[in-house]
């Protein structure tokens, strides 16, 4: 184990320092991450799924709190949260629905069908399908009354495999194991190729001739432009430069090397030339569970002009992204404020801020946001390696993903303090 | 050619060695310098908290993320507390990341530091070499890189320093943090250091180059506006040159200057330039006040508090830079203003105002206290209605109700300030009695510290003492100091001498008051009035100075006099031993050409100067009358003409010596005054001055004062003479 815990030192003592960026990067990072600690966890008897739920909740709470900026950490500490809670619900549906077919066929499965004699065969079978397949408005709607067997029948699940003890149940706190790293691993393959997925989908949203305005510099949406104008559609491509890190440039130069017609603007002039846009396709930090996104500074202008002239605003964000909590005073709470020496160089500026005379404090103040918060009434359509989505979507996707008994990560040093 | 072999070989290994070593730093746990006493005679510098951190921590957490792997921290006063702290801290469980403690108790500067490391054979290759209260964010990919890309090329490179534009403060003539105005010239092209002066006096407003620089080097750029941020990319021969020179005390003072000055090794040192990123070091109270300030401005970025770099405990940032870490307890009508950072597990009391602040953890603020422009450490207690303006409060400080602290107030641990007590102005409160002053301002700062490090072992024991009974009953000596910090108080009240006033005002976390300030400036135009008086009163040699030296501006003229007054007597001295030894004349040449060479003087001014002693000489001969004086003029000027005619190889020299002498006339031998004329035409018939010689110093003086044409009055006949002779002839 202590071979889990340097790895998860050193991720940790990297998030930091600010030394991974972006948040595909730390997505992957910290699911992998995830997974060598599961992989590690050494699995009891009793109560598997709890442990390894507390395992990834403890590496999950150091984590968070080493960048609570950085909110990708926690969307994969949930969503591998989640997968668990899933695969052992579906291993517990399993074992009881092959009790419900044959009953007495394993003397340990007498045990738990005494043990729930409740459990009717409705509510197994709309755990299973709760758990095997993301519900959607339908099944909730059909099955009212049974939905609030689902968390029930988990924590029964739960329950279950306290009483097990046969070799059976190795063999399943095994297959637990190895299902649950399955699905990580597929989580791993999703976020790796989220750019290609989203990138699919480029055709139906770009047509020919038209401008698209683009700020800051993100990957997926160099991969969705690209993948456009490999389907033969010809568009111009603007970029607002993104200052104060001027990513845009760099978006500019990758966009012109794969020979999409680019023009590079000043953030300022946004206004002045959405007018001849057709669409902005943007990137984003992070969703919000109520469709605002954390994105990178300058964009909530930009989503303004677009409103004002009824421009779609279009966000591509990776499924990793979206993060199941709602957003208050994102501004400030949810933001990283940089270096000043990003706007001002401090050499020219030093003699403003000589605190040896005056009143000793300085007059002049830098502020330099990362992100800024766009809210969700500005942003007209989220493109995800799910498809597109609308703002007001959000929380079911976020249903869909992640499970309510996660979202508070640091309910425990909150009520330790 | 073998040896030649066998140089390129070892030249090869040492290039292997540079790529293959892991990059080293040495980190100085001592600055070796009282600035911050009292408080570090009971904590070292660089355990002291810089916006609730030790400093070290910045330096460390800086060299972890530039990729240093081995750090040597080297420790010298109270070695213990630097290496306990380590011990306990999380560097040691970094991974690529080692750090190693070397302590010493007899070293007194950083060059003593250098030399122990030296002899400990530790240093494989380059090295960083920082002090523990420095605190950067720069990359040292860059300069590292140049760094070694020069070292192939030319292998006496042996340092590079890292410079920061930081402009001075044009009133006070001292950085924004509070040390001294730097000037240095750099070539352009090379980046290379030429010239290094922090102590330059800005009364004078001048700083004298040597004109060599300029004989070598196409383009010099001058600087006042460069900030020296004592980071250094030192060559491993850095440590070796320190062992051989054991006179190399302090870095720049001795290190640095001396290595620009010695030419015989021509060992190089270059400067590298950062933009964007931040590096400073905490010299004095002003500075810690300053970057304590560039850190809640974010200057640092990512060594800030709401960034954990170092364990430290969470700290949200909330608008107008404040940072709160989650554990306060905060009154609701408490205002706690702009750029304040309050720690954790800190109260705050109803109706109490905070502004531009750091304020510790465990602190107990009570209600309807003011504080601004303050640090607070840890664990300190501030009674109701205290007013704390401009103040360093260390930990476990109680302040009582009412109390008020002035600018410029440092209280040192566990001191306690009476009710209703004023601290005055830049006053030092510790509980440990100051040290006896046996060490007065002009001494060096090493030997001062000498003494500092024979104190402190002893103080240590009086202070573990004193806050062991603390708790107990009051001993004999607190009882004493209860009256200096009023009634219930605890500590002694730290003198300042008057000279220490002004440095105090300067380097105290205050900011300069607006009088004082005025004060300054005030001062500053009289000076630039006085010396340019001193300017119109300058002697004529002066003048001839100025002119064959563009390059001074004219202002710095005074300090050339005054070296020059000093060549002046040592050729005088040598003179008047030829005199007396009858050395002979090749020989005194070659002494004079010796002294000309030390005192980079020009030939102009061996001529004044050697016609000033040959007069000298005249005069102090016993003599009846003015004919008596001619006549010892004639013998020695007679029999030294030789000496007198090689120095005076042009009409430039004859002319200075006709000046030098009437300045002697007017001033040191007022007996010349009334046979000017009958010496100079000695000297013509010597055939030591020519004709035109004269002819241009009377026409040069043609537009003087009147004042100064007393001479060329008396001389008028002789002049007439000269220009009718020729016809003559």
């Amino acid at each position: 184990m202590p071979d889990a815990h340097a790895l998860v030192n050193d991720f940790v003592i990297k998030l930091r320092k600010r030394k991974i960026e972006g948040s595909k990067a730390t997505a992957k990072q910290t699911a992998e991450l995830l997974r060598s600690v599961i992989s590690q966890q050494r699995i009891p008897h009793i109560n598997q799924s709890g442990a390894l739920i507390d395992a990834v909740k403890g590496v999950g709470e150091q984590l968070i709190a080493a960048n609570p900026v950085e909110l990708a950490v926690g969307n994969i500490v949930r969503r591998v949260l989640h997968i668990i809670r899933e695969e052992d619900l579906s291993l517990a549906t399993a074992a009881i629905g092959g009790l419900g077919l044959d009953a007495g066929s394993d003397d340990d499965n007498d045990v738990d069908g005494d043990e729930h004699p409740v459990l009717s065969a409705a509510a197994v079978a709309a755990a299973a399908r709760s758990a095997l397949r993301p519900p959607s408005l339908q099944t909730l709607l059909e099955d009212l009354p049974n939905s609030a067997a689902v968390p029930h029948a988990s924590s029964s699940g739960g329950d279950s495999d306290g009483k097990s003890k046969s070799a059976d149940k190795t063999s399943r706190s095994w297959k637990l194991k190895h299902n649950v790293i399955e699905a990580v691993n597929e989580l791993i393959q999703d976020i790796s190729t989220c750019h290609e997925q989203i990138a699919e989908q480029a055709v139906e949203h770009i047509h020919q001739n038209e401008v698209i305005l683009t700020l800051g510099n993100s990957r997926t949406v160099i991969e969705f432009l690209c993948a456009a104008k490999e389907k033969k559609r010809s568009f111009r491509v603007f970029v607002a430069e993104g200052a104060p890190r001027y990513q845009g440039h760099v978006l500019a130069k990758e966009l012109v090397s794969r020979g999409l017609q680019t023009t590079v603007i000043t953030d300022s002039a946004v206004f002045a030339m959405i007018s001849r846009v057709n669409m902005v396709i943007v990137g984003a930090h992070a969703v919000m569970a109520n469709g605002g996104v954390i994105a990178p500074v300058g964009l909530n202008m930009v989503a303004l002009a677009a409103k004002r002239h009824a421009v779609p605003f279009v966000v591509l964000a990776g499924i990793h992204k979206l993060c199941p909590l709602y957003p208050h005073n994102p501004e400030v709470l949810l933001n990283e404020l940089r270096s000043p020496s990003d706007l001002l160089d401090f050499g020219e500026f030093s003699d403003c801020m000589d605190f040896g005379s005056g009143a000793g404090s300085t007059l002049l103040h830098v502020v330099n946001p990362a992100f800024d918060y766009v809210p969700p009434k500005l942003v007209n359509l989220f493109i995800t390696d799910t498809g597109g989505h609308n703002p007001s979507y959000m929380y079911r996707l976020i249903a869909d993903y992640y499970s309510a008994d996660d979202l508070v990560l640091q309910r425990k040093p909150a009520s330790r303090n | 050619m073998v040896q030649k072999k066998g140089a390129t070989r070892v030249s090869e290994d040492a290039e292997e060695e540079l790529a293959r070593v892991p990059l080293q730093a040495i980190l100085l746990a001592d600055s070796f310098a009282q600035k911050f006493r009292p408080i570090t005679l009971e904590r070292p510098k660089v355990l002291l908290p810089l916006v609730n951190i030790p400093m070290i921590d910045y330096t460390l957490a800086w060299l972890e993320s530039a990729g240093v792997e081995e750090v040597f921290v080297f420790c010298c006063a109270h070695s213990r507390q630097v290496t306990d702290y380590l011990t306990n801290s999380k560097w040691f469980s970094q991974p690529n990341f080692s750090i190693k403690t070397i302590e010493s108790h007899n070293c007194v500067s950083a060059g003593d530091a250098l030399r122990l490391i030296y002899e400990q054979h530790v240093i494989h290759g380059d090295f960083v070499l920082i002090s523990g209260d420095t605190l950067s964010n720069m990359s040292l990919t860059q300069v590292l890189e140049e760094h070694k890309e020069r070292r192939k090329k030319d292998s006496n490179a042996v340092m590079t320093m890292v410079i920061k534009k930081s402009k001075p403060s044009p009133l006070t003539h001292q950085s924004r943090l509070g040390t001294d105005e730097l000037f240095m010239a750099i070539d352009p092209d090379t980046n290379q250091l030429l010239y290094y002066e922090d102590k330059a006096d800005h009364l004078k407003g001048t700083i004298s180059l040597d004109n060599l620089l300029l004989a070598d080097k196409s383009s010099v750029s001058l600087h006042n506006d460069k900030q020296d941020c004592y980071i250094d990319i030192c060559s491993p021969e850095v440590l070796s040159l320190f062992t051989d020179n054991f006179d190399y005390q302090h870095l720049r003072r001795h290190f640095v200057k001396g290595l620009l000055v010695d030419d015989i090794m021509g060992y190089k040192i270059f400067t590298h330039e950062i933009y964007s990123s931040y590096a400073a070091r905490i010299d004095n109270f002003r500075s810690y006040d300053t970057i304590s300030k560039d850190i809640i401005q974010r200057w640092t970025y990512p060594f800030v508090p709401d960034v954990q770099f170092i364990g430290n405990s969470s700290t949200k940032l909330e608008r107008l830079g404040m940072y709160r870490a989650p554990g306060i307890e905060q009154s609701r009508s408490a205002q706690i203003g702009p750029f304040t950072v309050v720690g954790n597990g800190s109260t705050i009391g109803n109706n109490t105002k905070i502004s531009n602040s750091v304020v510790g953890e465990g602190c107990n603020i009570g209600s309807k206290v003011s504080i601004e422009g303050c640090y607070i450490w840890h664990n300190v207690t501030i009674e109701d209605g205290c007013t704390l303006k401009h103040a360093i409060v260390c930990d476990g400080v109680i302040i009582k109700s009412g109390a008020v602290l002035e600018p410029g107030v440092v209280l040192s641990f566990k001191v306690v300030i009476g009710q209703q007590f004023v601290v005055p102005s830049y006053s030092k409160v510790s509980l440990l009695q100051q040290p006896t002053k046996q060490d007065s301002d002009e001494e060096l700062e090493y030997a001062d510290d000498s003494s500092a490090v024979v104190e402190i072992p002893s103080f240590n024991i009086t202070s573990d003492k004193l806050s062991g009974e603390l708790t107990s009953e009051l001993s004999e000596p607190q009882r004493r100091a209860v009256s200096e910090v009023g009634s219930g108080g605890v500590g002694y009240m730290w003198s300042v001498g008057e000279g220490d006033y002004e440095e105090e005002l300067r380097h105290s976390v205050a900011p300069i008051p607006a009088d004082k300030l005025a004060e300054v400036i005030q001062a500053a135009i009289d000076d630039m009035e006085m010396s340019a008086q001193d300017g119109n009163l300058l002697p004529p040699s002066g003048e001839l100075q100025a002119d064959s030296n563009s390059i001074y501006s004219e202002d710095n003229i005074d300090d050339i006099r005054d070296d020059y007054i000093y060549f002046e007597k040592e050729v005088e001295a040598t003179f008047l031993r030829a005199v007396h030894e009858n050395i002979k004349e090749d020989h005194v040449i070659l002494e004079v050409n010796s002294l000309r060479l030390s005192y980079n003087k020009t030939s102009v001014d061996c001529a004044g100067a050697l016609f000033y002693s040959m007069m000298k000489l005249a005069i102090e001969t016993p003599h009846s009358s003015a004919g008596d004086l001619i006549n010892n003029a004639t013998n020695v000027i007679g029999t030294w003409k030789k000496l007198l005619k090689y120095y005076l190889p042009s009409l430039d020299e004859e002319i200075e010596v006709i000046l030098k002498f009437e300045e002697m006339c007017l001033e040191s031998a007022r007996e010349f005054s009334s046979i000017f004329v009958q010496v100079l035409h000695l000297l013509y018939d010597e055939e030591i001055l020519q004709e035109d010689a004269i002819l241009n110093w009377a026409s040069e003086k043609e537009g003087a004062e009147e004042a100064d044409k007393v001479f060329l009055k008396q001389s008028k006949g002789f002049i007439q003479w000269l220009i009718e002779a020729p016809e003559e002839d």
